[in-house]
């Protein structure tokens, strides 16, 4: 590997030739480990230019958001969670955990002790400079008993949080995880002074790249350049607005007449001519988003596993891709691991709408004649009437009969979602395959949508964990994603794309999928052009 | 006159009264909605700890008239309390968005209402003829299509292919007063599309009916030009019913222009309205609530007054 990191610098200096690169990577057969994001960037070579003012619109907002990291759960107040306040870890458009509070991590060999080593001299808005003080206040604010935060399930695997002196912290988990800085990397999870509490938080004094000064939730928010930012040279813009557009059309104009320079969520409807449009550049980018559809294994009879499987036989993934996603998404093979996943397992074959096996499952099981209820509301994801109904269609041809309960919006989560037997559900996705797994798949997971409790999945996935050779991990997560696909009690017919467009002015590199607007860190990240 | 102040006093003491129940009334609706705000803000994200502790924070797990006659109770001393959701004081949150909200309500007023009378007044003009028959069609075709395809079709034109006006009107405490009239154009004459019609039908039937009346021939055969026969004699006895008639106008401006507001992403009470029912935020609800009970209340009660001082029979009854 070393030669090839020789190379590449040979390259980035322009000793040798683009040409003569790839021949002698070629040689080398190394041609597979070059990103491809290396060539392109370099290739564009764009110096980021300093100045402006970028207005972002985005849906996802609503009057009632707070900036309490422990409950930003629409992508406004995220994305400005981000702008004002920093994580330890980023995770990079690669999917890998790089430093940003922390300058570096080390972990003890059974992966369940984490040494971070902070960047000395970071300060808040306030003036005051960050300590580990500072962060294990941010960690303890979302454990204990009278938190109510969104990330305690998280946060959970933690056993203790210590300061060893000023710039060092130590964690000491429960058990070992290879992953524990993805966790350092949770959006809930950004530091924050020392002793901020309930009303504090609105006024949004953090270490980001922007410092607040106006915030209206829902409405817009107003950031000025943070002189003292610890990243030298960013950001590149000297103030960021952010405006909330719940209308799909009223983005896509605002977007057209230049009255913002970015936004989310395009409509798949018209994102082709967007596409065309001039002045605008769509962006089309694979993130980790997928659909899911979870049976409760506790009800008769899905914990029948041929049940479960004939029903997964029983959709018509294509179609679902086809007319609800309208193209902009990917075949989903029943486990929730994306194929732009560092362990996706590629060697599984995809399952396809098959109504043989089907039927033949479901005679096995005996509740061929049986008439299956899908609950379903779009309140679970745009669309998920249609798919409902088009998986009714797909299964009716099998002569499996399903019928779809429309459910109401309001309440969604609450009433149906881990209450139906069988419901409509989405995942945005998380960075590694050990946290999708654990949050919703591990048989004692909070979220554990279908109450599948899988002895040997549980204790894979426990071992996998821990485990730092990435081979041996590799192998285990393969097995993981093979049982869930098939033994598992959720169908994930598909994956969706994360449609977004920015105007042609605006600069960046190697956008990241795992949140909208650039891992949420558009404003940091991205630069004016002219 | 002294017949005015009695009955506004009365009126008064009822709206008081009126408010209350709309108050219960909210309380109420909210409490029958299924989930509370710890459940709708942590939506997917909720577990059961969680949610627990949501509510011991926020007071929630209190029985409902416990927390109903705590917010009474506050409300009368004056407090409005804190937004659950976020923990600002709601009689911040809300005079900014209301003070937005009259202030798009006020410029669609100032130019629908004289346009609407104006052409009422015309039409019963020139009753049946052609000018007669375009008008009542133009304004009686926009008011019956959605108002967020008026709004689209506005944008469409006026924003994307002529870029005269924004096609967002999200204004903010940095702009003047021009650029935020700028700003509010399009919406303003969504609005405006949207209630002419019903303010111009009434004004021409209530002229009409009033050119049936015996005066208005004596009038007519004393040599009065038609004109000034609709002005000076029809239109001031047709007063009474195109007041109500704007009143009702005005108060849809306030409180029903929610759309508007989304399509537009304009700051007004009726989006914050909407979300807080949406997240249960009981205090901003109730609020909010009030609010628009009291302009719906003052204005009929206006409506009521205006019709009285200008119209003689009823000043002094007999």
């Amino acid at each position: 590997m070393s030669k090839l990191k020789e190379l590449e610098k040979l390259f980035t200096k322009g000793k040798i030739t683009r040409r003569e690169f790839m021949a002698r990577v070629s040689a080398l057969g190394l041609a597979a480990a070059v990103s491809p994001a290396f060539l392109s960037s370099t290739a564009e070579a764009a110096k980021p230019k300093r100045g402006g003012r970028v207005i972002l619109g985005s849906a996802g907002g609503s009057t009632t958001d707070s900036l309490d990291p422990g409950t930003v759960s629409h992508t406004m107040p995220q994305t400005i969670n981000q702008i004002i306040r920093n994580m330890l870890v980023e995770v990079d458009y690669k999917g890998e955990a790089v430093p940003e509070l922390a300058k570096s991590w080390e972990a003890s060999p059974d992966a369940a002790k984490w040494t971070f080593k902070l960047h000395k001299g970071v300060e808040f808005h306030n003036g005051k400079t960050m300590t580990a003080q500072d962060v294990v206040y941010s960690f303890n604010e979302h454990r204990g008993a009278d938190t109510k935060s969104a990330a305690k399930g998280v946060v959970a695997p933690i056993e203790d949080i210590k300061a060893d002196g000023k710039y060092t912290v130590v964690f000491t988990l429960k058990e070992g995880n290879a992953d524990f800085p993805y966790i350092a990397s949770d959006y809930h999870i950004p530091i924050i002074p020392e002793g901020t509490k309930g009303k504090d938080y609105e006024k949004g004094v953090g270490t980001g790249p922007f410092v607040l000064q106006a915030w209206e939730p829902g409405v817009r928010f107003f950031g000025k350049r943070n002189p003292n930012y610890f990243r030298k040279g960013r950001p590149y813009f000297d103030e960021v607005e952010v405006i909330g557009i719940s209308d799909v059309n009223a983005r896509t104009n605002a977007l057209k007449t230049g009255q913002i320079h970015a936004m989310n969520r395009c409509d798949t409807k018209t994102f082709h001519l967007l596409e065309k449009a001039p002045g605008i550049q769509a962006l089309k980018l694979e993130g980790a988003r997928h659909y899911t559809i979870p049976m409760l294994t506790t009800i008769k009879p899905y914990d029948n596993n041929d049940v479960r499987l004939g029903l997964k036989y029983a959709i018509d993934r294509e179609i679902l891709v086809k007319q609800v996603m309208r193209g902009y998404g990917y075949l989903g093979n029943d486990h929730p691991i994306p194929r732009n996943n560092k362990y996706f397992a590629k060697e599984l074959p995809q399952r396809q709408y098959d109504p043989d096996k089907a039927k033949f499952h479901l005679k096995k099981a005996g509740q061929l004649g049986r008439t299956f209820n899908l609950h379903a509301a779009d309140a679970a994801y745009p669309g998920a009437i249609d798919a409902s109904v088009l998986i009714q269609e797909s299964a009716a041809k099998a002569g499996v009969k399903i019928k779809v309960v429309r459910e109401p919006d309001d309440g969604y989560w609450e009433n149906v979602w881990i209450k139906k037997e069988w419901v409509q559900c989405y995942w945005s996705g998380r960075p590694t395959a050990d946290w999708m797994f654990s949050i919703a798949y591990a048989a004692d997971a909070s979220w554990n949508d279908t109450k599948w409790d899988h002895p040997k999945f549980n204790q894979l996935l426990k071992e996998a964990r821990a485990e730092l050779n990435d081979k041996k991990r590799r192998e285990m997560y393969v097995e993981c994603q093979r049982i869930t696909s098939d033994e598992g009690a959720t169908p994930i017919p598909m994956f969706s794309l994360q449609l977004s467009a920015a105007s042609a002015k605006m600069g960046f590199k190697n956008p990241a999928a795992n949140w909208e607007f650039d891992g949420f860190r558009l404003a940091e990240r991205w630069w004016f052009k002219s | 006159m002294s017949t005015i102040f009695v009955l506004v006093a009365k009126r008064l003491g009822l709206g008081l009264v009126t408010m209350i129940v709309i108050s219960v009334l909210i309380f109420v609706g909210v409490e029958a909605l299924p989930g509370d705000l710890a459940t709708a803000i942590l939506g997917q994200e909720a577990t059961p700890e969680t949610v627990a502790a949501f509510r011991r924070e926020l007071k929630l797990d209190l029985p409902p008239h416990v927390r109903y006659f705590a917010w009474l109770g506050d409300f009368l001393r004056g407090d409005l309390g804190t937004s659950l959701s976020n923990k600002r004081p709601v009689a911040e949150m809300i005079v900014w968005r209301f003070s937005n909200t009259i202030f798009l309500a006020a410029a669609a007023a100032v130019i629908a209402v004289p346009v609407s009378i104006i052409l009422g007044i015309l039409a019963a003009l020139y009753r049946n003829s052609l000018f007669d028959r375009t008008v009542s069609m133009a304004t009686l075709s926009t008011i019956s299509f959605p108002e967020f395809f008026i709004a689209y079709i506005l944008i469409a034109l006026l924003s994307v292919q002529l870029v005269i006006f924004p096609s967002i009107s999200n204004i903010n405490d940095q702009m003047s007063f021009w650029q935020k009239i700028h700003a509010i154009v399009l919406p303003c004459l969504t609005l405006t599309m949207i209630v002419v019609a019903h303010m111009m039908r009434q004004t021409r039937a209530a002229i009409i009916n009033i050119l049936a009346s015996p005066f208005i021939e004596m009038a007519r055969l004393k040599g009065i030009k038609r004109m000034r026969v609709i002005i000076l004699h029809a239109f001031p006895n047709a007063l009474s019913p195109v007041i109500n008639v704007v009143t009702i106008n005005l108060a849809f401006l306030v409180v029903g222009v929610v759309i508007v507001e989304v399509v537009f992403v304009y700051p007004g009470l009726g989006q914050l309205f909407v979300d807080s029912v949406a997240a249960r935020d009981i205090p901003v609800v109730q609020a909010s609530g009030l609010i628009f009970a009291a302009v719906y209340l003052g204005l009929n009660l206006l409506a009521d007054v205006l019709s009285i001082i200008t119209n003689p029979r009823l000043r002094n009854p007999k």
